[in-house]
């Protein structure tokens, strides 16, 4: 990679601890933008996970993110074809390190073939390494050893090949004829199935189930109405994002960002295009700071409530769905005055927004949120002190601190589980740091905390909302870079006046931005949780690598651990107060 | 075209074929009690509750009594991509539910596979199931259904009531790259 200089004074301890102790098995490789990335020998990776979890002044208790690499097109200087990259963070310390493992392809095949593992699987250090290693493997073919349930979790069971990899044809469908089973997950029975009294039945939900959201499949023992052991199965919207952006230029990765999230279409744009801006080195101008605030409130506002009203449905409460979609349109009709859409926005560009605020916008959110209130207020008076709400959520599918830090669960989910960490406090970006919010956190775990907290985060996202507003600067809200966003038409020195911004426009359409060779990971707290994008570029137009940190696949991967002990009816609750997008878990 | 059309005749007395007037009587039940089934898989899911909810109020239309188990439901409303994952599901659903039985496409993937052309994404669902109208948008508006309902009820207008009800869904075509 081109750039290279000293490490960033967060991870400065980091890489010299690492060298201290492990030499030439952990190099300092190089840092970019404030991301340092240390490079690891494959047969050590485990003492160095573990030495960086476990000791006191490092303390990395977060594996944020494990994605695979192909490097078969990067222009490299090492032989080796495949990389694991792993993304650890420190809650306590807010430091951030990036860890490589190089593979080479031959020892990758010579694995496949023989089904054995090439990398130690980090899956007894953090849970979260589980479902993350499997998807490794899925797309890139990497083998984990000592996984406790290595196949494929995107991808259907007879597809062949692996996608991700650079050779495989992006067009190349295949056909599923039955789906999986999913017997050799569930595995035999205990020894209680041969006791008269038991009766264990086995019974599968969706996932054309309208309680697992229409994507999710769940697979589970039943012992009268209590859940023994369950096994979801998920990938039924595997939509090829990752793929699918590395086939266009930069630009035209936004319409898909839109689709993971399509719930809040905008914080996904928003985190998209923060990422290559960060790859870029863009600063962007203050009015379109403030803008991408107010819509990402807006948006984090709108997730909240469909997953407040379709968790409500699912308990009865028909009522509450009705008030929260209310006041769901009447933001849609901002956002649609503002975008052209209601769902998928695509506003957002690289260097600013497509185009500046329409007039009356002000007043038109000010409306907005006087009827949020008023709704909020309605729905909390229903729920807040309802018996039969409070009996159904109450200590229903508890997760601990400790486990919800394992999964890697970030966002409301974690801070309802006691931790409080909240990127837009703790990492601030956007001026975050100076808007006067507080952060909910609230101590139970359970499904009442889950709900609850998104009632608090939503009144906190008006208070945001109406200080943006009084603040709201004036300028432009594209940033000043000839390569980085497109012409002006208007004017005398606009597209339409002269040839330079003609041939310009005409560069920009065809070629889009490009980003120097580098690779950045970049978090953005959006409704569900931590959503960071890591972009590898090659130094040319077309993304090399575009991997999505999906705060849902984490989140969805402790259910079945919270569900087992508990009925079934609560599991329905439960996946709803996750608020799993399937778009986002998927991809 | 219409039950008012039977009754158009000035002179008091009502001439109508009895079996034109069945005809007409039954499809006007139908299409003013379509019990749709969402299939919803992805965002032109939310869509379909946004079409359910007050503002746009499917209702009526006759087809607001959204039911989840296929055997009670004569509109399946594939609302969302169909991956290659999904494919046998959607087929099963379909042969569970019982005719007569229409297919509403909403959304661009579900037509047509929107612009998810890649190695996941089934390339539209009358690959497998025979589709009766598409609605194109990405997802479509709440009007957009609301149209393609409205279009749905002049199709079923049309059809003969006892036509046979041998549409099984195509067998799977490969896709050649």
């Amino acid at each position: 990679m081109s750039t290279t200089v000293e490490a960033a004074p967060s991870t400065r301890l980091t890489v010299r601890r690492l060298e201290e102790r492990f030499g030439e098995a952990a190099r300092y490789l190089h840092g970019f933008r404030g991301d340092d990335t240390v490079l690891i020998q494959k047969d050590r990776l485990l003492d160095v996970l573990g030495f960086l979890k476990s000791e006191a002044d490092l303390d990395y208790d977060f594996l944020m993110d494990l994605a695979g690499a192909d490097h078969l097109e990067l222009p490299r200087d090492y032989p080796e074809r495949y990389e694991v990259v792993y993304h650890l963070l420190s809650t306590r310390r807010g430091h951030r390190v990036r860890l490589r493992v190089r593979l080479d392809e031959d020892e990758v095949e010579a694995a496949l073939k023989q089904k054995v593992g090439v990398v130690d699987s980090a899956a007894g250090l953090w849970r979260a390494a589980d479902w993350m290693e499997r998807e490794v493997y899925d797309l890139f073919g990497i083998r984990f050893r000592n996984h406790p349930m290595m196949k494929r979790i995107l991808c259907h069971k007879d597809f062949v090949g692996h996608a991700l990899r650079k050779d495989y044809p992006i067009k190349q469908g295949q056909w599923l004829a039955e789906p999986d089973d999913l017997l050799d997950e569930m595995g035999e029975a205990d020894a209680n199935a041969d006791d008269l009294f038991s009766d264990l039945m086995e019974l599968n939900l969706g996932p054309a189930h309208p309680a697992m959201h229409g994507t999710f499949r769940l697979l589970v023992r039943m012992d009268g109405e209590t859940i023994r052991k369950a096994v979801p199965e998920v990938g039924y919207l595997h939509r090829a994002f990752e793929k699918s952006a590395e086939k266009g230029n930069y630009t035209q990765v936004i319409p898909y960002t839109d689709r993971l999230n399509y719930c809040s279409a905008l914080v996904n744009n928003v985190a998209y295009c923060r990422a290559i801006e960060k790859l870029m080195g863009l600063e962007i101008t203050e009015r379109a700071i403030t803008i991408r605030v107010i819509l990402m409130e807006l948006s984090r506002i709108i997730d909240h409530l469909v997953c407040v009203g379709a968790n409500l449905v699912d308990m009865g409460a028909l009522t509450n769905f009705w008030y929260s979609f209310g006041v769901r349109e009447e933001i849609y009709e901002v956002l649609e005055s503002l975008t052209g859409h209601r769902l998928t926005n695509n506003y957002v560009r690289i260097g600013g927004l497509a185009y500046d605020l329409y007039e009356g916008f002000e007043d038109h959110v000010r409306a907005c949120l006087v009827k949020l209130r008023a709704a909020l207020k309605d729905v909390l008076g229903l729920v807040r002190r309802n018996r039969i709400f409070i009996d159904r959520t109450k200590g229903v599918a508890v997760i601990s601190r400790e486990d919800a830090v394992s999964y890697g669960w970030t966002g409301p989910c974690l801070r309802s589980a006691g931790m409080d960490w909240d990127l837009r406090k703790k990492d601030p970006y956007y001026h975050y740091g100076e808007w006067d919010f507080e952060v909910p956190v609230l101590e139970g775990g359970d499904v009442h905390d889950r709900l609850l907290i998104r009632f608090l985060e939503m009144e906190q996202s008006v208070r945001i909302i109406e200080q943006a507003l009084s603040r709201l600067p004036g300028g432009p809200v594209n940033v000043e870079n000839p390569a980085a966003v497109l012409p002006q038409k208007p004017g005398r020195s606009g597209v339409y006046g002269n040839i330079e911004s003609l041939m310009n426009h005409f560069v920009m359409v065809y070629q889009g931005v490009k980003p120097p060779a580098g690779e950045v990971y970049c978090p953005t707290e959006a409704p569900n949780g931590e959503l960071g994008f890591y972009v590898i570029s090659d130094g040319t137009g077309q993304p090399y690598r575009v991997r999505v940190r999906p705060p849902c696949f984490l989140i969805y991967s402790a259910y079945s651990r919270i569900i087992e002990g508990g009925m079934l009816a609560d599991a329905v609750l439960a996946i709803g107060s996750l608020n799993i997008i399937a778009g986002e878990l998927d991809r | 075209m219409g039950l008012e059309s039977l009754f158009a005749n000035k002179t008091g007395f009502v001439q109508v074929k009895m079996d034109q007037l069945i005809n007409e009587v039954i499809n006007w039940g139908r299409k003013n009690s379509l019990w749709p089934y969402p299939f919803g898989t992805a965002c032109c899911a939310i869509e379909f509750m946004g079409v359910v909810s007050q503002k746009f109020d499917l209702a009526r239309f006759g087809a607001e009594l959204v039911r989840f188990s296929p055997r009670q439901a004569d509109v399946l409303v594939v609302a969302g991509t169909v991956s290659y994952k999904m494919v046998p599901v959607l087929k099963k659903i379909y042969n569970q539910m019982c005719e007569p039985k229409w297919v509403v496409a909403m959304g661009a993937c579900a037509s047509c596979g929107g612009f998810y052309d890649n190695y996941s994404t089934l390339l539209g669902v009358d690959q497998v199931v025979p589709v009766d109208v598409y609605i194109p948008g990405c997802p479509p508006r709440p009007e957009a259904f609301l149209d393609g309902i409205v279009k749905l009820q002049e199709k079923i207008e049309r059809e003969s009531s006892t036509r046979t009800f041998a549409r099984p869904p195509r067998e799977l075509v490969q896709i050649k790259t």
